[in-house]
């Protein structure tokens, strides 16, 4: 029995050997070094926003598959999360949709370096049986539904934009985010800007308070909030734009700036962007671009890094996996709903990474 | 090797008795040291998370104080913070899940241990039930919003276009709500009350029944007079650790009771509990918030040791008045 077992065991292990062997042996050749900056076994720890979560994804999961010996981890808990994680240094680098404000920059005593990286519009999906068309919003009409004074689908306010379309006696279900969300924050800074009374009563914020009513709902984060509307008729929410056209929901087509009757799409989103200057600091806000064609409710959203790395082949890596995601990483952003910066976008931020040491 | 090596011990000369060994001495020592060291390190544990929470917590009591519990706001951008809708929205639902989780899970338990199956099916059925207890509440949750709620719509919908009068009814339901929360929170309780309250109703001596069918008991008058009642102790007990259950549960809530600021007695209205308070305001909780939120969870352990409390003194009540018929 014994000498059976022991045989084994040193097969087993024999075996183990072996393998491990074949592995370290076969590594090297597999390595295909293609910017090759970045050294050996750097492994960067990111966490964040939840809204680009899917691009970030993609991302770093082909920068890592393209650069040897780096190994980027990227945890979506969550713009504030993010930045807690960043403020604490338990990450190298976060994501948020809201950048970050003056006082958690001045939390951070080595510095801080915000990249806009990509941008995505927040769309108004609907669940209204029987709509021969698009649903379209005046700005009145939008700003009345998240502030409770437009309760119905047969309210005249929505009436008098949808010309030729039956709107039905349907009390209006509002769907917002139960948690704290970077979404939240970019539609309620756009509703601030346009409207007295939102700013006087919600207000802007990652979380805010919203009219006390029973046909105001909180689903937690954005696929909670997509399968609500789905299963809920009458009711009406906001959403990043791939999780609704991910789940096929009708996206509302709201009044912009301009006057102009917009719909939700890359092109428009784009044309929003275009019409923003970017700041030195890279906070640009957009909370209501004026271009003709530009969708109304639109952000860019933020990488956060440290200004200086104590261990420099980290910060080499990070600025390579940076310089990547906006040359080759731009590329899948369309294919995956979210806006491409801008080349004048891109070219700033290439220059801000100098600032990371 | 090891078969003959058993036959060698009995050697006929040597008594199977002997005094204890100095090692036997030693193992019954450490078993017993440490049977009493985790038993205190389980108690020190409760203490360590109550203390932990509270001195988290402690800013906020100190801001807020007890109007915390009697306000109704959560505004984190003036800075505003209450509970009442949670607490309220705990105990609303936490009660109704109860009272028809209960009501069948007790069912389940009477019609599993009165003879009423042949034993394989019995067996069979009792298994299923223990189930539903595995299931993670994540499924229950999205069971809920693609089933359950679709489900109820239609008769909601009549219930309040006709008795829109009566105040359980006084709302219309637009999908999550305290309804369908409640609904899916009893599928959640009915496991443990229904094995809690089956083990002891079958625990009920055989002799208490034969004697009450001697007396010329129907089957009916020996259950709801003899049996249950002398299980009523256990019963008592699967219900408050039901009640526990529902109190505590978090993600199927989340998903299901509209996370909304309500207090309302309508079935239909949403509302919101203080786990799911928690669970969907912790992740992202910034420097201001998480004080508040400690706070909130501090009533919510509070909630809970009363309820279990409140449950054990009831239980002295009734096992005094009925201990002349418990075994």
């Amino acid at each position: 029995m014994h000498r059976f077992g022991f045989r084994t065991l040193s097969l087993v292990m024999l075996c183990g050997l072996l393998a491990a062997g074949c592995n370290s042996s076969s590594s090297p050749s597999a390595s295909s070094g293609s910017t090759g900056t970045a050294t050996a076994n750097v492994k960067l720890q990111g966490s964040g926003a939840s809204f680009p979560a899917p691009l970030y994804g993609r991302w770093f999961k082909e920068y890592s598959a393209a650069v040897d010996g780096v190994k980027v981890d990227y945890q979506a808990k969550g713009s504030g999360g993010g930045i807690k994680d960043f403020i604490e240094h338990t990450v190298d680098f976060a994501a948020s949709d809201a950048a970050m404000d003056d006082d958690e920059i001045s939390q951070v005593d080595i510095g801080v370096v915000l990249l806009p990286m990509t941008a995505g519009s927040v769309v108004l999906a609907y669940n209204l049986p029987d709509m021969s068309k698009p649903l379209q919003l005046s700005r009145e009409a939008y700003v009345g539904i998240f502030l409770g004074k437009v309760s119905n689908w047969n309210d005249p306010l929505i009436a008098k934009s949808n010309d030729g379309i039956k709107l039905p006696n349907l009390p209006i279900t509002v769907v917002q985010r139960a948690d704290s969300s970077g979404t939240t924050f970019v539609i309620t800074s756009h509703l601030s800007e346009i409207s007295e009374d939102f700013k006087n009563g919600p207000g802007v914020g990652k979380t805010v308070n919203w009219p006390s009513s029973d046909k105001f709902i909180a689903a937690p984060k954005n696929d909670g909030v997509t399968a609500t509307i789905k299963q809920t008729p009458g009711a009406i929410g906001y959403v990043e734009y791939g999780f609704a056209e991910q789940a096929k929901l009708p996206m509302a087509t709201l009044e912009n700036k301009a006057g102009k009757y917009v719909t939700p799409s890359l092109k428009n989103a784009e044309a929003a962007l275009a019409g923003v200057e970017m700041p030195d600091d890279m906070r640009a806000w957009m909370p209501d671009p004026s271009a003709d064609q530009a969708y109304p409710i639109v952000s860019y959203t933020w990488l956060l890094c440290y200004a200086k790395y104590e261990d420099s082949d980290k910060a080499a890596a990070l600025k390579d996996m940076i310089q990547w995601c906006l040359t080759e990483g731009q590329k899948s952003s369309a294919e995956m709903g979210y806006v491409p910066l801008p080349a004048n976008v891109v070219e700033t931020v290439t220059k801000k990474l100098d600032l990371i040491q | 090797m090891s078969m003959t090596n058993l036959s060698d011990v009995p050697s006929g000369e040597t008594s199977i008795s002997s005094p204890p060994s100095g090692f036997d001495i030693a193992v019954d020592r450490a078993f017993r040291g440490s049977t009493r060291f985790f038993a205190w390190i389980t108690v020190a544990l409760v203490f360590m998370i109550v203390y932990e929470v509270a001195g988290k917590a402690y800013p906020a009591i100190r801001e807020h104080g007890l109007g915390f519990l009697t306000t109704k706001t959560w505004d984190l951008q003036s800075g505003e913070f209450g509970v009442l809708p949670e607490i309220w929205g705990t105990l609303y639902s936490s009660t109704l899940a109860l009272m028809i989780g209960g009501f069948f899970g007790i069912s389940i338990a009477i019609f599993l241990t009165q003879d009423f199956l042949p034993g394989k099916i019995e067996w069979a059925f009792k298994n299923i039930v223990e189930l539903l207890a595995a299931i993670p509440s994540v499924v229950y949750g999205l069971w809920g919003i693609f089933v359950v709620i679709p489900m109820l719509r239609p008769t909601a919908g009549w219930l309040h276009e006709n008795l829109g009068w009566v105040p359980f009814f006084g709302t219309s339901l637009s999908g999550p709500g305290m309804l369908p929360a409640a609904l899916v929170l009893a599928i959640m309780v009915l496991p443990t009350v229904t094995a809690i309250s089956r083990d002891s109703l079958s625990n009920v001596p055989n002799k208490l029944k034969e004697a009450a069918y001697g007396l010329g008991a129907t089957r009916w008058e020996a259950i709801f007079g003899v049996i249950v009642p002398t299980a009523a102790k256990g019963i008592f007990g699967a219900l408050v650790l039901g009640f526990g259950r529902a109190l505590g549960e978090t993600m199927a809530l989340a998903m299901l009771v509209g996370n909304s600021n309500q207090m309302s007695i309508s079935l239909f209205s949403p509302g919101n509990t203080l786990a799911a308070l928690l669970a969907n305001h912790f992740p992202e909780a910034g420097k201001k918030e998480e004080p508040v939120l400690m706070y909130a969870a501090l009533v919510l352990l509070g909630i809970t040791l009363l309820v279990n409390i409140g449950g054990a003194f009831i239980l002295q009540q009734t096992s005094r008045r009925s201990a002349g018929v418990a075994t």
